[in-house]
């Protein structure tokens, strides 16, 4: 089936199979392995990506169903070579240890902001209930969503 | 892990939606937002020959004051419910459970109309809406109709819809200031409950919902018939599993749901008469 999704402001036309998910259409026909494939069971957010301006896990939808939408990925976020604030947040918190988890976290935490621009640390925690890290890492990522929202 | 292959189709309107079923026979199925269909696609576990996407239909998107319920369309999604000022102001105990479904990425795709259709008893919002006496609209080749949620769930993954019909409403009685309660038991934050329970309680009058105690979710119409004739709390709590049949898992057995939910509805209706 032909679809047109407009992936980080480049418009993409592509012939894909129905059942092709996302993840595996920005991933394998784009390129754009940033996001990545962690349990593949829509619980750990590895795939967290933006549609529409919100977070979802594309592991958990369709190639198609993203037909004439926007998408934004984790190399969608920064402009003109510079990191994206939450980025930023996230090296300077030191926010990440292996990094598998990171694309998504980030990717949940700015969808988070966007419709809490200002959350308490519980209000982050619970924000982030859709993406695990096996790092244990929860504590800096914490304090760099807060310190993100500070900076905003 | 990848689904089976199989044709897509999109529809434009309902009654194309329910033409596309109609055409396509008992292997088609509608997707929503897919967030429960998907994932048994892609274990395989479903391996429907068409998909029928209904996700774009707008106008099955609302939450409206209808008098004495609000009416929510079939395709409004769990962010929507659990964010909608209606809601928060008229039931309240469906917003709160909305917002405890899955998390925000699944609450961003999953609607309230593919959650009662796909009626997984694990799932939170048909049990929540079976306790607050919700009715469901079911649009056919012929016309609407009207089920009582306390009708519609008849076994394991399967409803009162017909093959050619589609969930386009569903009606929820405002709460009127009844006092309410959600109890949700997981391991992790995100999980389905192990045992969960949606109640409300308003004079002599309650409902009491319960949440993956059986193959169906399970209206606890023991406890409310407790209050109703003047038991305790605690007493009528004791009943919390006479009508449910809870089933092993890896998370619990029997005899744990069994436990866990007597906890929980006593917790709740503590809660609910607050």
């Amino acid at each position: 089936m032909q679809i047109r999704v407009t992936v980080n402001g480049t418009v993409h036309e592509s012939d894909v199979e129905p059942r092709t998910l996302l993840v595996h259409y920005v991933r394998e026909v784009l390129g754009l392995t940033g996001t990545n494939i962690g349990c593949d069971t829509s619980s750990c957010g590895a795939c967290s990506l933006h549609l529409d301006g919100e977070a979802v896990k594309s592991c958990t939808v369709l190639a198609v169903q993203a037909d004439g939408c926007e998408v934004t990925t984790i190399e969608g976020l920064a402009t003109d070579g510079e990191m994206h604030p939450m980025q930023q947040a996230f090296m300077q918190n030191h926010a990440l240890q292996c990094g598998y988890c990171t694309p998504g976290m980030v990717m949940a935490a700015t969808s988070l902001l966007k419709e809490n621009p200002n959350p308490t640390e519980a209000e982050v925690r619970i924000g982030l209930e859709g993406n695990l890290c096996r790092c244990t890492g929860y504590h800096n990522i914490v304090q760099a969503v807060l310190s993100a929202a500070g900076g905003q | 892990m990848i689904p089976a292959a199989f044709d897509y189709v999109r529809a434009g309107s309902a009654e194309e939606a329910i033409s596309l079923i109609g055409e396509h026979g008992e292997d088609a199925k509608f997707i929503a937002g897919g967030h429960s269909l998907l994932p048994l696609m892609k274990l395989r576990l479903a391996q429907p020959s068409v998909l029928v996407d209904i996700g774009r239909l707008s106008d099955l998107s609302y939450i409206r004051d209808a008098g004495d319920h609000i009416a929510i369309g079939a395709m409004t999604r769990h962010m929507d419910i659990e964010k909608s000022p209606v809601l928060a102001e008229h039931v309240p105990l469906l917003a709160h459970a909305a917002g405890h479904v899955g998390d925000p990425q699944v609450r961003h795709r999953g609607t309230i109309g593919g959650s009662i259709a796909h009626s997984d008893a694990a799932s939170d919002l048909p049990a929540t809406t079976l306790a607050l006496g919700a009715t469901y609209v079911a649009q056919g080749p012929n016309g609407t109709r009207e089920i009582a949620a306390a009708d519609f769930f008849q076994g394991f993954l399967t409803t009162a819809l017909a093959a050619d019909e589609m969930l386009t409403e569903i009606r929820v009685p405002k709460m009127n200031g009844a006092g309410w309660s959600f109890q949700k038991f997981n391991r992790r934050a995100q999980d389905w409950a192990i045992v969960g329970v949606a109640a409300w309680r308003r004079n002599g009058e309650s409902g009491v919902g319960l949440v993956n105690m059986g193959s169906v979710p399970i209206l606890a119409t023991s406890v409310s018939s407790a209050l109703a004739s003047g038991a305790s709390i605690a007493d009528a709590a004791e009943q919390a599993a006479a009508e449910a049949d809870p089933q092993n898992d890896l998370n619990a057995s029997p005899e744990y749901r069994v436990h866990l939910a007597k906890v929980l509805v006593r917790r709740a209706l503590e809660e609910a008469s607050k």
